[in-house]
């Protein structure tokens, strides 16, 4: 089997015939994407050939897709050989030195959110001591982690580290060439978490990405693996609700799970990424794939969003619950404000027998905000006596906003229980005018409304989480009502 | 206390209001009676300032304040409170969060140090049981699922936690049963108080059976026709609001 570095060798040869040179050692690949450029970045992370030759053969399937466009988004059109597929984690040196130093909007908003000077240092990426609280904390929290065996780290220390894992279980719930962006991660993919639960383990903490110090960069093409073994459960937080900016536009993530007999996987998502300003100017793209497959019977997986950032959002975490009674759940809030374009929803598919689904989808539309409900429930022939419950509801503010639901429903199987529910409601002047007769004025009063709707979501999130959840959408909600 | 002057008000471009007076001092409790259509309800938004309800002409006075220059929930800061004829729904958002929230913006306001969790609670059972109210509806969302009755006995309830200067109860008799007519009248009579003033609205004389006023006032075609004391009430039950026909030829 040749190496990496043979391999790099070779290319770089026939590189040199066409007059185009990637130096190992530079930081940054040039903008542009190509057979060279990944066999680079595979060659800097240290990667196995397997791994590489996974990646080459995302690539040319991704060459021979087209960019979705059936998605309820309108957004000028990508040039993905204008993008700069890797560079190196930022040297002190570039970040900015203290917060003096970052946008006073930002440094705002932080101060809204209540988060501690020396967190929004982090997340402002200032380049800070290493010898800070969270250090400590985190190098506590890897410990205790390690005595049940639980590994968690980056996606690249586990190839590193727990390659037969990786290859075990890479792409087995997102092919390769499951859609267009997911091709494109699979190829260019730059870190993310991975997280192994061995059999019969409680995780006995959330895990954060927030404790992985080292991966609150991990770029724009983040991959996410996690495996629940047998009778096993974990609760896994991404993001956090302080703002992110990038300066990177596209986003393209990809999240798998696999949850074995008698497993649980709870994943809950706060997204915050810098929504572009009030004329949509600048905002990030998110293109995200994440699915979980329930493989062992019993197992089940729960989806938890909250997803107020981003310019343009694509998003539906899904499950496939393969294992007799397994159970899918989806609970999410998806909030588009000024600009805002949210397309997100769930796909359930249904096969093996009793297994139940349940969708519970908030939607809410402020300013010029549209937001699309799209989801899936696909009975199979095999799904013997399959349950759905579905609710999907859509709050507007204002009269310049959209909703849109699209329920799609597929039944191959008779003994199959599907319910649907869908509601559109507007804030209703009568509510907010009620709210201001007791005192409460009519900015506090359609943030204590909103709350309400998203309140069976929310109760889904780890408590922390749920307190912060709220506290982001009053923040973001603000000024909606004139 | 509330001094209305020659109140003229329109809903989409109709008027309905064309012409009160209306004087409430602390300590008293007005009636103000009239037939479906008169304005009753009409008078009880416009004093709250509701956005739809447009003044055209007159003055509304709350403690020597102009209200007109005061948004609603300015009106609740200085101490006016509505209990409404429908109460509104509020999915999700506890009834008890729901208060807190509303005591503490008004102790904001009036620059009062805010209720933490513990002390809000100490007022709330105090006053549920003032007011006859069942814990169980405290940790209910606001209204939602409520039943007639329920919905009214909350209104009264965050009357007490609330403690206005001036209460109007829009028609909060309206589709009441017998005993649950005495529960809302034994909850606004407990109450009652010297710096305090209610002005009730009803159709019917049922309800000052139990809240007895000092005041009554005929309200028919956005006019009050005639005043007097709790007997004026009786006169109106005996002969109906065509007995004041004559009243309003005159006015």
């Amino acid at each position: 089997m040749p190496t990496a570095a043979d391999t790099i060798g070779a290319l770089a040869e026939r590189d040199y015939e066409y007059g185009f040179v990637t130096d190992v050692e530079q930081d940054t690949a040039p903008p542009g994407l190509s057979e060279e450029i990944i066999a680079f970045i595979s060659a800097k992370k240290n990667e196995p050939q397997w791994l590489l030759d996974w990646r080459l053969r995302a690539y040319r399937g991704w060459l021979e897709m087209a960019e979705p466009t059936w998605a309820n988004v309108r957004y000028q059109p990508i040039d993905y050989q204008s993008i700069c597929y890797y560079a190196a984690p930022k040297s002190d040196d570039d970040r900015p030195k203290s917060l003096d130093e970052i946008d006073p909007e930002i440094l705002a908003t932080y101060e809204k959110l209540g988060i501690p000077l020396r967190e929004q240092e982090m997340l402002a990426g200032v380049a800070v001591d290493a010898v800070f609280d969270s250090v400590s904390v985190a190098t506590t929290f890897r410990e205790k982690l390690a005595e049940l065996g639980v590994i968690f780290c980056s996606f690249s220390e586990a190839v590193q580290d727990h390659p037969e894992l990786v290859r075990k279980y890479l792409g087995t719930v997102v092919p390769r060439r499951d859609n267009f962006f997911a091709a494109l991660n699979s190829a260019v993919f730059s870190d993310g978490s991975f997280v192994y639960i061995p059999k019969g383990v409680r995780c006995p903490m959330e895990l954060s990405t927030y404790f992985r110090i080292n991966a609150m960069n991990t770029g724009q093409f983040e991959r996410t693996l996690i495996i629940a073994d047998e009778g096993s459960y974990v609760s896994y937080l991404e993001g956090c609700t302080a703002p992110m900016r990038d300066e990177n536009q596209l986003h393209a993530a990809v999240v798998e799970l696999v949850a074995h007999e008698d497993a649980q996987i709870k994943y809950s998502t706060v997204q915050n990424w810098y929504p572009g300003d009030k004329e949509g100017v600048g905002g990030i793209y998110n293109f995200v794939t994440k699915r979980g497959l329930c493989e062992g019977r019993r197992s089940k997986i729960s989806w938890t969003q909250v997803e107020t950032g981003s310019a343009v959002t694509w998003k539906y975490p899904s499950c496939i619950l393969r294992g007799d009674d397994s159970v899918g759940e989806f609970y999410s809030v998806a909030l588009s404000n000024n600009r805002q374009q949210a397309d997100t929803g769930t796909k359930m598919v249904h096969v093996g027998k009793r297994t139940s689904s349940t969708i519970i989808s908030k939607g809410i539309s402020a300013g010029e905000g549209q937001n699309t409900y799209r989801g899936q429930v696909r009975i199979l022939r095999s799904a013997e006596d399959a349950r759905n419950f579905s609710q999907c509801d859509s709050m507007l503010i204002g009269d310049r906003c959209g909703a849109h639901t699209f329920p799609y429903i597929d039944v191959a199987n008779p003994t199959a229980q599907m319910e649907h529910e869908a509601s559109t409601s507007k804030i209703g002047e009568d509510q907010i005018f009620y709210c201001n007769q007791r005192g409460i004025d009519t900015e506090d009063a359609v943030s204590m409304i909103v709350n309400g709707f998203c309140k069976e979501v929310f109760r889904e999130l780890p408590m922390e989480f749920a307190v912060e959840a709220q506290k982001l959408l009053e923040v973001s909600l603000e000024g909606s009502v004139g | 206390m509330l001094r209305v002057k020659d109140l003229h008000a329109k809903v989409e471009e109709q008027e309905i209001l064309k012409g009160v007076d209306l004087e409430v001092c602390a300590g008293e409790v007005h009636a103000v009676m009239g037939p479906n259509g008169s304005g009753k309800s009409t008078l009880a938004q416009v004093l709250a300032g509701k956005e739809d309800y447009e003044v055209t002409a007159g003055s509304l006075e709350l403690e020597g304040e102009d209200l007109q220059e005061m948004a609603p929930e300015e009106r609740a800061h200085a101490g006016l409170f509505l209990a409404f004829q429908y109460p509104v729904e509020i999915p999700g958002v506890g009834n008890s969060y729901f208060l807190k929230a509303a005591v503490n913006a008004n102790r904001k306001a009036r620059d009062e140090p805010e209720l933490d969790a513990m002390d809000f609670l100490k007022l709330l059972r105090e006053r549920a049981t003032l007011v006859d109210v069942d814990e169980a509806l405290l940790r209910r969302p606001v209204n939602e699922g409520f039943s007639g009755g329920e919905k009214k006995r909350n209104e009264i309830l965050q009357m007490a936690v609330l403690e206005p200067r001036l209460a109007v109860l829009d028609e909060t008799d309206s589709g009441l049963d017998i005993d649950a007519l005495k529960t809302v009248a034994a909850g606004v009579n407990a109450l009652r108080a010297e710096n305090r003033a209610f002005v009730v609205i009803t159709h019917y004389q049922r309800l000052l059976n139990y809240i007895v006023p000092d005041h009554v006032h005929v309200l028919l075609d956005g006019r009050i026709v005639r005043s007097g004391g709790s007997e004026l009430a009786h006169e109106l039950e005996e002969k109906g609001y065509a007995g004041f026909d004559g009243a309003r030829a005159g006015a």
